[in-house]
């Protein structure tokens, strides 16, 4: 086992630095005066210009350039961001929270939902509800997510007022950010209807942003269940005379899963493009947010950093659902 | 002694299997879905080089007395502009339409692009293995772990935003998926006896790549184009409304969106219009995607 | 009365008017406590028309039959609870790939007691004890330390076993085994038949033997069935049989038989092949490929002709080896 988990580490070790090489390499790519793009002055005089290049080690040779580079990343120094002056660590951190809030309710939605889609449409295949829940399906993967966000505001919040338009929670409400989920720490504040403001606030991020997993899931759901419905040992079930429910719920079922739940620990990567869009529209303040204006502002160091911070989370995870995956399927433990 | 005899159910002898092409027709026109995508691609194609000739007005003209105008259908709306106008007085339909000929053009230059170098790519790491299947792959891998939209993000950063760079963005965040599918196909034709037939009668590496294994992988490459199709018209979507891909007045769908929040109070059709040509163009792309998928897999078949 | 009775039995798949009939028009009968080979090469209909008596043929199949009933129950017109409970207690089935037909997700042990817990109920212990017993009448040495064994952490032919064990828990009074030994070594694929033919005779089943080894029927079975192209075309007391076949396509299977061509040079075969979809022949299924072919056979479809307790399905059936004229005459007869 330990040697399983040892060996997926070790393949993602080299992709990593492959990223910090990409992220460093940005920098490098942007047109125009290095100092001018890293510290975000302009015209400074020729003698600041020279001492901050030789402070930040732009006159040394690129590989030298890089190695500070990493030395700074691994010790957790990414810059810091040219407008508000924070390091950019600490920036991500106080941000990441929400976005991990808003993709984790999405996530869950699309689970909740999207299974139970699926399962229905392999048993009832080629009836109405079949074509009916692989249409909204595949309408659903089709949308632009942005579009179906302002659809949602349009319906739900302007023209119903259900929900807000923007934000975590009512700006009436001070809640202490404890863990940084809004969810949790409206639970714990002495603000009473904090929480269901926080709720409130959540409902339509996660229903846009977990739309697009949703349709996903019960496809890939639909699709696996049909291949295990038709496999040996299905029909070895059935001989033995077992309810439908059983064979389709026990049996079927957990070998269906099994590409499902792989599909789902890979959406990460999905969910975070997901939400720079969901969360500028809703002015959710996560990481996607930060990093959109980000290029707006030029904020380069932010750009930066934050890729490379993302693309780590994102491996990460990617990580531990592959080790999780090889804890799972008996199959591929027992190879190795 | 008693004798069954049973009616003749069974029909006569046919004669031989249909002509592959011929089959692939028919089991392709046999989903609704699918013909219902094609039909729509076809619709929109013509759109697309007809803009000119279609829309009702030109794309870029400002009507100073007629800003934000319901559709025509609406209690103030107009029957000069069917789809009504937005903040500065021009016709969404024409722009729609305008828009149809971006995005198509633009979505298929990418993806051909997208195809010709991720199949190069592939066929030179599957055949030539060794440090070059692992250079290539490992800067898939490094291109993969970024999340696409963050990606085509930072590439519009460094070079600027622009409708040009946006695409180029979108080429190489689709690139990877076409390198990976190449190489895969390329790798599971490698063992098989008619590849080793053709080594042994002494095919060059050129040869062998384009004229032997290349044919037998084309079928998921098509499919995944047409999906790459959609994708890329999604992203070049969403690029636009960030401000960071086609730059206001060119008429993209997403860019169109691109400040439509502000008017989604007083103005409904300014948000819907373009985003619902989105959807329709995305959902037949999917659509024939699907329908391709289920008519080229011979193993689908019932 | 027959423990297993089935008449006019036929199984379609896909659209109606162009539709693949898997199985035509089949006749079979089993008696208690009988053993009868079913054989016909690949795509014959052996194993869709047991799965049609089990009930397992699902979308896109269709099954019709003017009788299909077991120890007089008719199973077409019974309600699917029912009929569950027949099928997996009273009739059992196992299966040719011994390695996919057992969940991968679930232990061995857990399989079986399933079945006796869906079937038979009892306590979990209980269950546990008759498991241990069932595994090591089927021959699986240490069985309690196999109750948590995965089907993958097995060999094929302990799967096997496994899959008979389960298919014998509940004590079935029929037992359809299609190709139990197709995907085993040679050497199991004896001790599988041996064990199966054992069960059988202590517990006096009845057992449907589908096979395409003429060799495996000649040593098993009571009765046997001969299928092609999905149809039953010959099915006769395996002695009559193997000495006195009365349809050309028994006769030509047997001459094939290598013990058969023993001091010949060449190997008698079938010329042409079994009949797919787009090339079914007109009148008898087998014209093409029969050596006794009349003009007759060409244009009319042959129906089935019983005469005691035999059952053929041609124009002219041979006659002691020699074509007949019509009818055989009655009697028994080596």
């Amino acid at each position: 086992m330990l040697a399983f988990i040892l060996k997926r580490v070790s393949l993602v070790i080299p992709t990593f630095f492959g990223v910090t090489l990409l992220t460093f390499g940005l920098i490098r790519l942007v047109p125009g005066d290095p100092i001018d793009i890293l510290v975000g002055e302009r015209g400074i005089d020729p003698a600041r210009h020279a001492e901050l290049l030789h402070q930040m080690g732009l006159d040394r040779p690129l590989p030298e350039q890089y190695t500070r580079y990493i030395a700074g990343v691994l010790s957790g120094d990414l810059g810091r961001s040219i407008v508000t002056k924070t390091p950019v660590l600490e920036e991500f951190a106080a941000l990441f929270p929400a976005t991990v809030e808003l993709s984790l309710c999405a996530m869950v939605l699309a689970v909740a939902v999207g299974i139970p889609m699926g399962v229905l449409a392999a048993v009832r295949r080629g009836t109405v509800l079949d074509y009916a829940t692989m249409g909204l399906s595949v309408t659903g993967f089709s949308m632009p997510l942005f579009w179906w966000a302002l659809l949602l505001i349009l319906f739900f919040s302007v023209y119903l007022g259900w929900t807000p338009v923007s934000g975590r929670v009512s700006a009436l409400f001070w809640v202490e950010p404890h863990t940084g989920f809004m969810l949790i720490d409206s639970l714990f504040s002495d603000e009473r209807g904090a929480f269901v403001s926080a709720v409130r606030h959540l409902i339509l991020p996660s229903i846009a942003l977990g739309t697009i997993p949703l349709a996903v899931i019960s496809r890939m759901t639909r699709s696996s269940m049909l291949e295990v419905l038709g496999e040996d040992y299905i029909r070895t079930a059935r001989a033995k005379g077992l309810a439908p429910l059983r064979v389709v719920g026990l049996h079927a079922l957990r070998n269906a899963m099994i590409p499902v739940v792989t599909v789902i620990g890979l959406a990460v990567g999905v969910l975070f493009a997901g939400a720079i869009l969901t969360e500028t529209i809703f002015a959710w303040p996560g990481v996607g947010k930060w990093l959109v204006e980000s290029v707006r502002r030029r904020d380069y160091p932010v750009l930066q950093g934050g890729v490379l911070l993302v693309a780590t989370v994102v491996m990460a995870v990617n990580l531990l659902v592959d080790v999780l995956y090889g804890m799972i399927n008996p199959r591929l433990r027992a190879r190795r | 002694m008693d004798s069954s005899t049973l009616p003749a159910a069974r029909q006569s002898a046919s004669g031989a299997p249909p002509h592959p092409f011929l089959e692939f027709v028919q089991e392709y026109s046999s989903s609704a879905g699918a013909m219902a995508g094609f039909l729509v691609i076809c619709a929109l194609i013509v759109v697309a080089l007809g803009a000119d000739w279609l829309s009702p007005h030109p794309p870029h003209e400002q009507y100073r007395n007629a800003l934000l105008v319901p559709p025509a259908w609406a209690a103030e709306g107009n029957a000069q502009f069917l789809l009504g106008t937005d903040d500065i007085g021009r016709d969404i339909l024409s722009r729609i339409f305008h828009g149809a000929r971006v995005s198509m053009s633009v979505g298929a230059l990418v993806v051909v692009l997208a195809l010709l170098l991720g199949i190069a790519l592939g066929l030179v790491a599957g055949y030539f293995r060794g440090i070059t299947d692992i250079a290539i792959m490992r800067a898939m891998d490094v291109m993969l772990a970024l999340p696409s939209l963050l990606l085509a993000i930072v590439i519009v950063a460094i070079l600027g935003p622009s409708l040009l760079n946006a695409a180029l963005a979108v080429v190489i965040v689709q690139l990877p998926h076409y390198v990976r599918l190449t190489r895969a196909a390329v790798l599971n034709e490698w063992n098989k006896d008619y590849v080793t037939a053709s080594r042994l009668a002494g095919a060059g590496p050129i040869r062998l790549m384009l004229v032997t294994v290349l044919p037998n992988c084309v079928a998921p490459l098509i499919v995944q184009a047409t999906w790459g199709l959609s994708t890329a018209i999604l992203d070049l979507a969403a690029l636009g409304f960030l401000g960071l891909g086609a730059q206001p007045p060119t008429p993209e769908w997403g860019t169109m969106l691109a400040n439509a929040l502000q008017f989604i109070q007083r103005a409904w059709w300014v948000v819907t219009f373009p985003g619902l040509a989105i959807l329709l163009t995305v959902l037949a792309f999917n659509l024939m995607g699907d329908g391709l998928r289920d008519a080229l897999d011979p193993k689908l078949k019932q | 009365m027959p423990l297993l009775e089935i008449r006019n039995l036929s199984v379609e798949f896909g659209e109606k008017g162009h539709a693949l009939r898997a199985v035509d028009a089949v006749d079979l009968a089993l008696e208690e406590g009988e053993v009868l080979g079913v054989v016909g090469e690949s795509g014959s209909g052996k194993s869709v028309s047991m799965l049609a008596v089990m009930g397992l043929i699902g979308y896109p199949g269709r099954v019709h039959a003017d009788r299909l009933a077991f120890d007089g129950v008719d199973l077409l017109t019974l309600p699917a609870a029912e009929r569950r409970r027949i099928a997996g207690k009273d009739i059992a089935m196992i299966f040719q790939e011994p390695m996919s037909s057992l969940n991968p997700c679930f232990t061995v042990g857990f399989q079986i007691m399933e079945t006796l817990q869906v079937h038979e109920g009892g306590s979990r212990r209980q269950r546990r004890a008759r498991t241990i017993e069932l595994l090591d009448q089927v021959g699986i040495p240490a069985p309690e330390s196999r109750l948590n064994a995965f089907p993958h952490q097995l060999s094929g032919g302990m799967n096997q076993r496994v899959m008979i064990a389960m298919a014998i828990a509940c004590n079935p009074r029929l037992l359809i085994a299609d190709e139990p030994t197709t995907a085993l070594d040679v050497t199991i694929q004896k001790q599988i038949l041996e064990l199966l033919l054992s069960l059988q005779r202590e517990r006096g089943m009845g057992l449907v033997l589908i096979t395409h080894n003429m060799g495996v029927v000649a040593a098993t079975s009571h009765r046997v069935a001969v299928m092609y192209a999905g149809q039953m075309v010959e099915q006769q007391p395996r002695d009559w049989l193997f000495g006195a076949p009365r349809h050309p396509y028994t006769a030509a299977l047997l001459e094939a038989l290598p013990e058969r061509g023993l001091g010949r040079r060449r190997l008698p075969t079938i010329p042409g092949v079994v009949p797919g979809l787009y090339d079914r022949p007109s009148g008898c299924l087998f014209h093409p490929r029969c050596n006794f072919v009349q003009e007759r056979c060409r244009r009319e479809e042959p129906g089935i002709t019983h005469s005691n307790g035999l059952l053929v399905r041609c124009h002219y059936p041979l006659g002691a080896g020699a074509p007949g004229d019509g009818l055989p005459s009655g009697g028994g007869r080596p």
